[in-house]
């Protein structure tokens, strides 16, 4: 390919307000408005009648028709599971970031319980590259905080940071760093390059052999309970360490009314301290439970509807800052038995903007402009990614890296996992209908989801914007 | 009814109707010829995944009593192995041709998934699943109830008066032990209601489960004023294990300090059987704990009728595999069949 | 084939469930005055039978051969010095026994109760409210098999409708009905059903036979 393929963006509305045209071109936003648009191409007509070529200028824009059309930053999703290396059975880079495109990503971070797990600079860049191979989102690996996720002893924090994949967020997801000790060490030894530790919280001790949340649904049916103080405690313990250490913490899938209400104390502090809430628990609750169907056990557990009520409100007030999938294939043996022998988790690459648009958008308690700030730039600041080679989550302005993708809220649809591009059926959603689908993505420029497809990367290898740090195999640009 | 999986899928006429139904099976029992030929030709498979010898012989003796053929599969399964899952063995079974499976699982939800996965054809009767209901030992401990104290008045000598027909209405029930790990608990607590019972739990906090509010019944922490202030006519203890109650090894993890403080607390002795009416009786699912939950004492005395218990097992189970076998498979409805079809 | 008087509207939830509708064509065969001299014939037939009522017992098949085995042991005590009419009854239920279970929706187990004396050794009568194809009876051989050993059996029917299929027969018959297979036969009693009447309908019902 000699040059990147333009386009010119027809009639999208960028964050839900007023229709606009926008050319993409070179791997940015070139030009937004109509005459701002054909003033630009035109000036390429002219250069290539009077020979000047540059890049991209050779072929014809392609035209997308938007209107109706929302148009939203790349989404970036703090917290998802590739379980490359070692569960490709149940997912692969290639597989997730593929599904993380069709569902409007342009990045990625991708959790550390893998086998052999992330906990060393060697692990994370052989995942940063599968990502770069794949060429649909950008991979940022998540290093494990403790070696093999033991909670014991301090991972490599130091040589992950400085590694090729720029580690920036720690942590033992899966499992809770629970050692009140090794917290603090965590949320000291990050300050140093500007890391921050993402704790799931999940009191041990108190969640042995847990199945689902501790209420009167798993009185009712048996399943030990995983109560709501187990997950509290932890984070009432470490914004305290956090605000003790001067160091920024960041708590993953908060899903209880007392969390939200320790957060946003916390807040109200000082404390540096972010949250995030997944799609299906802004949605479901731990009622469907009842048929012992696994595909909705989850960690953590699906909640009251009381807490479902409090953690869609924290996410409006800005309690909470981001929605992040949490997206956790698991394969139909892992599934398809008795709830306490089946493994916990959803997937959600593919639904979490639906899901967001129908439990918050279309009810009038986030606008699309929200949106973007809770599954864009948010997440994106969080991770430290909005600056450096490859910006994520930046604003829909002129000059700013092409990372859109353009959702029609109008649609509707419904789940089918199985025709999914996840590897992975495990969906909570299957055979509901959700509003709004993604038309297309875009990776600094580069089409990877057109018309509602995947779009097949020939030549994922090449970074496809000009001028990239990272070193490409030998190879015509 | 197509499967037994628990008592909330009983209503009150379904109920009477099974214990009316074990009735007549009891009848046949104190027959010299205990046998008969109502199931010949189907085939009942044991599948016990937890061990539990006498529920396994109650029913394989119920399935052979009605001349139905039994297959005893047991599967030690530990709940993280995945060497035979419970998919792969219903489906071995299907291949044999089940017309009911009765099921005992480590894992709640384990017979509901068998049921409603379309791997077994048959009916599944839950045996037991976790902590969450035996349906079976409800039954044959209401049935246990009726036969004794169902009389006009609520309150009498049992056996006499054929109680066919009759709820356990006006009855008080006290239910005492690990409530929080009970299935047998649950089970009862949601069919002795069903039948018009008032069901009082006894335990200690700790046995106690989150979310016993929505229960239909009465919790307290002290088993003498249980006893004083309601008087229950039926007093069932529940098996209390011993690692549970902080005999070593379970750390801080203990719902008790020590099994002694359990059994001052709320083990059934001598002076507490004094408290009981005269016309109360001392039921437990077994196997007993003695001088635990129980004394020997309260085991042994004339108001126990823990033997009797496991007798209305066999004609309890007898009834279940009747009424989810006998009938026409393509409708399985209980029909009162009154009409003089000719 | 006359069409008689039909029933009138029955009046309670019972008699509306058992007494088939006026629309479809059903005549009273035998009114409560001839099935009360039915059974006083029967009665004495048995008597004569078996010279007289010492060592006979009577086991009513339920719903309504029990009802019917009651009056036949009131006849029996009426005319037979030292007979005690509720000593000698006793209800033979024959569910569990039958060949026909899965081809029904499951049916409810009626009591069995044999009287003080027990069957062994004694003359035992079957009494049914109407024999047809025999399987009841049948049925009800293998049961008295299992509980005991009588000295002989023998079988009072109300109503024999025909077409045997097993080499059955009644030693007692109120009244002989030639049916066809379209046909069903009512038996209405009063302890069940609030008055005596036997009918024969002519449209097929849906439902099996017996």
């Amino acid at each position: 390919m000699t040059g990147s393929t333009r386009y010119v963006l027809r009639g999208v509305a960028p964050l839900g307000g007023e229709p606009t045209d926008l050319l993409l071109a070179d791997g940015i936003i070139a030009a937004i408005g109509t005459d701002a648009v054909r003033a630009a191409l035109d000036t390429d007509v002219s250069d290539r009648a009077r020979g000047m070529a540059h890049a991209g200028s050779d072929t014809e824009a392609v035209e997308i028709d938007g209107a109706g059309l929302v148009a939203l930053p790349g989404l970036v999703d703090l917290h998802t599971h590739l379980r490359e290396p070692g569960r490709e059975d149940a997912e692969t880079v290639a597989s997730g970031t593929r599904a993380a495109a069709l569902g409007g990503f342009t990045a990625v971070h991708a959790m550390a319980n893998t086998t052999p797990v992330a906990d060393t600079a060697g692990v994370v860049e052989q995942v940063w590259r599968l990502g770069q191979d794949a060429g649909w989102v950008d991979v940022h690996p998540v290093g494990a905080v403790s070696v093999a996720l033991a909670g014991e002893h301090l991972a490599e924090l130091g040589a992950m940071a400085a590694s090729a994949a720029r580690v920036r967020v720690f942590s033992d997801d899966g499992k809770c760093i629970a050692d009140p000790v090794l917290m603090r060490r965590a949320l000291e030894y990050v300050k140093a390059f500007d890391g921050v530790i993402a704790q799931h919280a999940q009191e041990p001790r108190l969640t042995a052999d847990a199945q689902m949340h501790e209420g009167i649904v798993s009185a009712e049916l048996g399943l030990t309970g995983w109560p709501a103080v187990a997950e509290e405690a932890i984070i009432a313990r470490d914004v305290l360490l956090a605000e003790h250490v001067g160091s920024r913490l960041h708590v993953c899938h908060l899903s209880t009314a007392g969390s939200v209400d320790l957060v946003r104390w916390a807040k109200a502090r000082g404390i540096d301290v972010t949250a995030e809430v997944t799609p299906h628990h802004l949605l479901l609750t731990d009622e469907l439970a009842r048929g012992y169907d696994p595909v909705y056990k989850v960690n953590p557990p699906l909640r009251t509807a009381a807490d479902v009520e409090a953690v869609r409100a924290g996410l409006a007030d800005g309690t909470i800052d981001i929605v992040a999938t949490d997206h956790a294939p698991h394969t139909r043996e892992d599934k398809d038995c008795e709830w306490a022998a089946a493994a916990a988790g959803m997937t959600g690459l593919e639904t979490a903007l639906s899901v967001v648009q129908q439990t918050m958008v279309d009810t009038g308690r986030l606008t699309w402009a929200d949106v973007a700030r809770v599954m864009s730039s948010a997440p994106a600041a969080i991770g430290r990614i909005t600056g450096g080679d490859r910006p994520q989550g930046r604003p829909i302005t002129v000059g700013e890296p092409a990372n859109l993708t353009l959702v029609d809220p109008a649609a509707r649809w419904t789940v089918v996992p199985e025709v999914q591009a996840t590897a992975s059926a495990n969906s909570p959603f299957r055979g509901r209908e959700l509003p709004g689908r993604v038309v297309a993505t875009f990776l600094r420029g580069r089409a990877t989801v057109l018309a509602g497809q995947a779009v097949p990367q020939a030549d994922a290898g090449s970074p496809g914007a000009a001028g990239s740090a990272y070193p490409t195999t030998a190879r015509n640009a | 009814m197509r499967h037994l999986l628990s008592t909330a899928d009983l209503d009150r006429a379904t109920a009477i109707h099974i214990l009316d139904t074990a009735a007549q099976m009891a009848a046949t029992q104190s027959r010299e010829i205990k046998k008969l030929p109502t199931l010949r030709g189907r085939t009942v498979i044991n599948l016990f995944f937890e061990d539990s010898t006498r529920t396994r012989i109650s029913f394989e003796t119920a399935a052979k009593r009605l001349s139905a053929d039994v297959i005893n599969f047991s599967a030690k399964g530990s709940s993280v192995s995945k060497g035979e899952s419970l998919k792969d063995t219903a489906l071995t079974l299907q291949a044999m041709g089940a017309d009911a499976v009765v099921v005992r699982h480590q894992a709640s939800g384990a017979p509901h998934t068998l049921a409603h996965a379309g791997w077994v054809d048959g009916a599944v009767i839950n045996a037991g699943d976790g902590t969450h209901q035996h349906p079976t030992q409800a039954l044959l401990d209401a049935y246990t109830i009726r036969r004794h104290l169902a009389v006009a008045g609520g309150a009498g000598g049992g056996g006499t008066l054929d109680p066919s027909g009759r709820d356990l209405a006006g009855l008080k029930v006290a239910i005492v032990g690990d409530v929080l790990h009970s299935r047998v608990a649950r089970s009862n607590v949601l069919l002795l209601r069903t039948l018009g019972a008032d069901v009082t739990l006894v335990a200690p906090p700790t046995l106690i489960p989150v979310g016993v509010e929505a229960w239909p019944c009465r919790v307290s922490y002290h088993l003498d004023d249980v006893l004083r202030a309601e008087q229950p006519d039926a007093i069932m203890m529940l098996r209390v294990q011993r690692e549970r109650m902080g005999a070593g090894g379970s750390g801080g993890g203990a719902f008790f300090p020590n099994p002694l403080e359990y059994t001052r607390g709320f083990g059934l002795d001598a002076r507490r059987l004094a408290l009981l009416p005269e016309h109360a009786i001392v039921m437990h699912p077994g196997p007993m704990n003695r001088g635990l939950e129980i004394s020997a004492d309260a085991a042994d005395s004339r108001r126990a009728v823990i033997v009797e218990q496991v007798a209305n097992g066999v004609a309890v189970r007898m009834a279940v595999l009747y009424l989810l076998l006998a009938g026409d498979a393509a409708e399985p409805k209980l029909v009162d069949e009154r009409v003089g079809i000719a | 084939m006359s069409s008689g008087p039909v029933l009138p509207p029955a009046s309670s939830p019972a008699e509306r469930w058992a007494a088939p509708s006026a629309s479809t064509g059903s005549r009273i065969v035998l009114g409560a005055p001839e099935i009360g001299r039915a059974l006083t014939r029967i009665a004495h037939e048995i008597l004569e039978r078996n010279r007289g009522g010492a060592e006979l017992v009577l086991l009513g098949i339920p719903t309504r051969g029990l009802p019917l085995a009651h009056r036949l042991a009131d006849r029996l005590a009426a005319v037979e010095p030292g007979l005690d009419a509720a000593a000698i009854v006793g209800s033979l239920d024959v569910t569990m026994y039958r060949d026909d279970l899965h081809r029904h929706p499951t049916r409810t187990i009626g009591a069995t109760r044999l009287p003080p004396s027990g069957i062994d050794g004694l003359v035992v009568v079957l009494v049914d409210d109407v024999l047809y194809s025999g399987r009841t009876i049948r049925a009800a051989l293998d049961a008295i098999s299992d509980l005991g050993r009588p000295r002989a059996v023998q079988l009072a029917a109300l109503v024999d409708r025909g077409h045997r299929e097993l080499p059955i027969r009644p030693d007692y018959v109120g009244k002989n009905l030639p049916t066809s297979h379209g046909e069903r036969v009512w038996v209405l009693l009063e302890e069940t059903d609030g008055e005596d009447a036997v009918l024969i309908e002519t449209a097929p019902i849906k439902g099996e036979s017996r």
